[in-house]
């Protein structure tokens, strides 16, 4: 799909200067190296500094390691009862506040998602240590609820006093007969969430995944990795693969079960979503089991139809490939028809995206589709591999933050490593055009001249309106209001506010008509802002 | 009032040092309070006859907040008003921030308000200045005067120089003044040569020298202080001159903490290896 592009980008070198202007020196030498021009599609992207300290005092767009443990990967698993060692906040603003939708209308099926479980640490946890609390907690947990799994998070207080989650469990699993296991995932840990995506991966590999032979039956198995169900997102995909006869044993973790994880290693590919919050997991299963993984993307109706593709290449069967094409042709006139209807109204807007590790990315297939262009993109949490594509994870340094988390040794499984596809396969579906644990990353496929910068802050969003003018702005809850009083429609992508699922084809559609609402509405130019009016306060910056 | 906190390496001697010097006080007629901040709540056994103490954490932790200065507050020799913060068992939780719990209780519960007609407050700090919770006596003007107790060993003197930091730290945000040195003599020779030249490099004095004497250790064991278990002893005597020196004091000064290599000649001119 071809997009307009007559009106020249602004220089990104001038914006950059601009961005870094108000840096002290130091720090502007710092920022200077997470901000790169994109050279074009297929062109070599340049190195960007990324999964780096933020700077004291700038202020960010990133969350912290329980955020990425508790909150992204393990939080929306329905089954398990997730509890939250430290004081309420941690546990409370970590409660549903992503909107992962989960669906446990089965009979029996149980649903810990609307609970929200938290040691609730006083001052005296704190002095005298909070293990006693941890075990009545989880005791009191098993007795109202007899759940499948307990898992226990840890907060900062909890690492400074030391108290040991881990002994804990292991003391409490042999009590209560069930699997309670820990994650040390104190939001101190590494330099952003992606810390805690790394802490949740290792967790679930060790201590779930794999433990239960007994899979779903289907010829045509995989997993779907890094797919949170946000909006219902999942519901969207597991429909497409459903019709098309592919059997989904476990997602990590939208719409997921203990038992699905559990069994995941019985699915013969693993198809990763995001990237950066869930390759651990694939490389693991890789190694210990035998499975390959590749890099698919629902978000985008063009996208979705090549991920099924590529899922159906894979399993190398015929059938499978012509139900694919049937589905695609089935779906794609309802999706035609609303980009035919939307595309003469946003055509030739802008968009900036600043979300995720994978996020920022992907929505920019969906504006791609209705002619809209993506100015400036960036990641909050990602490493160089997301941004630049796997082909740099040899020459990516290894830092002492990095080292911080960590790497588990695996080896093949004893009993259960079966390599899907002999090396000869491999050979086969390469020459073919398949390829296994591919992710380009974002710069290749951004248009040239656009702006791409790591760990965006408020500083620099603000400049970035101001310069680009866009006509919508993509990031996060926080990001929000400081969009909406710079006078711009902000379309939340972490939790998407409101709305969804925008995957698949059904979520393309209603992803257009939002942003097509959005971008046409005109609400901020119809009601001028009090303060543009009458000001009524006065300020400087201290470096004006 | 006079606020006091003593500091030190573990094993010293504060808690022995803290509980004869405040025995001498109040033989003289003063009314103190010690508040012992060693989560081993033992910095008021000698006063009290022993470990009969129910500390302030445990207190919180059994009656919730519904606690009375009588149910944390006892009388030792001489009218001396005792408290133990308390804290976890060794390698739990966090003993620092037990103090700082434990110390803002106390005030909250007027512990030390005009009524109670205090003329000292000692608090008794574990070991060195480990973390926040530990330096609590020094902030927000909880002590006004500190003394260390060292003896002629390195890692004493070390650890006295790394107290004068923590004190010189919230000296410029505070009013903490360090009181002097108090040398508790291990018999390592030219001892009081050195202590006395160590005090004059970080700018104090060494207020006085505390010869070694089994009657410390006799009097420990019969869970006394020297001057309540024998009074007429030489040691006794120099318990009181070391209160007599404190209540007389005027020298408070903002600590000069020495590098360590100073440290090193320090010793090398004046101690064990010259």
């Amino acid at each position: 799909m071809t997009i307009k592009t007559e009106k020249p980008l602004l220089s990104a070198e001038a914006v950059k200067k601009d961005l870094l202007a108000k840096y002290p020196a130091k720090a502007g030498r710092r920022r200077a190296q997470q901000m790169v021009a994109a050279p074009g599609p297929g062109r070599e992207a340049p190195e960007i500094v990324s999964n780096a300290r933020t700077l004291p005092g700038v202020i960010t767009m990133r969350g912290c390691t329980y955020a990425g443990c508790k909150g992204v990967v393990l939080g929306p698993t329905r089954d398990i009862v997730n509890i939250t060692h430290g004081p309420i906040g941690c546990g409370f603003y970590s409660w549903l506040t992503r909107r992962n939708q989960t669906d446990a209308s089965a009979d029996g099926a149980e649903n810990y998602m609307t609970y929200c479980f938290s040691t609730d640490m006083q001052d005296n946890d704190i002095v005298f240590g909070g293990e006693k609390k941890l075990k009545a907690a989880i005791r009191e947990a098993c007795a109202l609820f007899k759940p499948k799994a307990v898992s226990i998070f840890a907060t900062c207080p909890v690492g400074l006093i030391g108290d040991d989650i881990h002994s804990v469990a292991r003391e409490m699993s042999e009590e209560t007969g069930i699997n309670v296991f820990g994650f040390s995932c104190e939001g101190y840990k590494g330099v952003s969430q992606s810390a805690g995506h790394h802490i949740a991966n290792n967790g679930l590999f060790k201590n779930i995944i794999g433990i239960n032979d007994n899979g779903p039956d289907g010829k045509f198995k995989i997993n779907m990795l890094g797919e949170y169900n946000i909006g219902g997102d999942a519901f969207e995909i597991e429909r497409l693969l459903e019709k098309c006869g592919i059997t989904l044993v476990a997602a990590f973790s939208g719409n997921s079960t203990y038992d699905k994880f559990a069994a995941s290693h019985t699915a013969d590919l693993n198809c990763v979503m995001c990237h950066r919050s869930i390759n651990y997991v694939a490389e693991m299963m890789d190694t210990k089991f035998g499975i390959p993984w590749c890099k698919v993307n629902f978000i985008g109706a063009a996208a979705t139809a090549k991920s099924l593709r590529k899922i159906a290449a894979y399993f190398e069967d015929a059938e499978l490939a012509k139900r694919v094409e049937e589905v695609i042709a089935a779906e794609m006139p309802s999706v035609e028809k609303v980009q035919a209807e939307v595309r003469p109204r946003c055509e030739g807007k802008t968009a900036m995206l600043f979300v995720g590790g994978s996020r920022a990315h992907h929505y920019q297939e969906l504006f791609k589709e209705i002619g809209m262009r993506c100015v400036a993109a960036g990641y909050e949490f990602a490493h160089r591999d997301d941004y630049e594509g796997r082909a740099v994870l040899p020459s990516i340094k290894v830092d002492a933050d990095s080292r911080n988390i960590e790497e588990l040794h695996v080896t093949p499984d004893p009993h259960r490593h079966q390599p899907r596809k002999s090396p000869e396969d491999k050979e086969r579906l390469a020459a073919a055009g398949f390829s296994f644990k591919d992710y380009e990353g974002m710069i290749p496929d951004m248009e040239a001249g656009a702006l791409v910068i790591d760990d965006l802050n408020e500083h620099e969003a603000g400049r970035l309106i101001a310069l680009y003018k866009p006509d919508i702005f993509c990031a996060g809850i926080k990001e929000k209001y400081g969009a909406h009083k710079r006078g711009l429609p902000m379309k939340q992508l972490h939790s998407y506010d409101s709305g969804g699922p925008y995957a698949g084809f059904a979520g393309a559609v209603n992803f257009y008509r939002e942003i097509d609402r959005l971008v046409n509405s005109n609400v901020f130019g119809l009601i001028p802002a009090p303060w543009q009016e009458s000001p009524e306060l006065y300020a400087h910056f201290a470096w004006d | 009032m006079r606020k006091i906190a003593i500091y030190g390496k573990g094993g010293i001697g504060k808690s022995t040092t803290t509980q004869n010097t405040v025995a001498g006080l109040a033989e003289m007629g003063r009314r103190v309070m010690v508040v012992g901040c060693d989560p081993k709540a033992d910095s008021t056994r000698l006063l009290l006859g022993g470990l009969n103490q129910k500390t302030v954490l445990d207190t919180l932790r059994e009656e919730g907040e519904d606690v009375d200065l009588e149910d944390i507050l006892l009388t030792g020799f001489g009218g001396t008003v005792c408290t133990e913060s308390g804290g976890p068992e060794p390698g739990v939780g966090c003993a620092g921030r037990g103090i700082i719990t434990s110390i803002n209780l106390l005030e909250q519960l007027g512990a030390y308000k005009e009524e109670q007609n205090l003329e000292y407050v000692f608090y008794d700090v574990l070991g060195d200045v480990v973390c926040g919770g530990f330096a609590m006596p020094m902030r927000e003007g909880k002590a006004q005067e500190i003394y260390i107790v060292v003896s002629g060993e390195m890692m004493a003197m070390y650890a006295a120089n790394n107290i004068c930091k923590g004190i010189l730290k919230f000296a410029e945000a505070g009013g903490v003044r360090l009181g002097g040195l108090i040398c508790n003599s291990r018999k390592v020779d030219n001892e009081e040569e050195m202590i006395t030249q160590l005090a004059k490099r970080l700018g104090t004095r060494m207020i006085h020298f505390v010869p070694r004497d089994n009657m410390v250790q006799r009097a420990e064991i019969n869970r006394k202080t020297v001057i309540e278990y024998d009074p007429s002893h030489p040691q006794a005597g120099e318990y009181r001159a070391l209160a007599k020196k404190i209540e007389d004091n005027g020298m408070f000064v903002i600590p000069k903490p020495l590098p360590m290599e100073e440290l090193e000649k320090l010793l090398m001119d004046f101690g064990i290896a010259n």
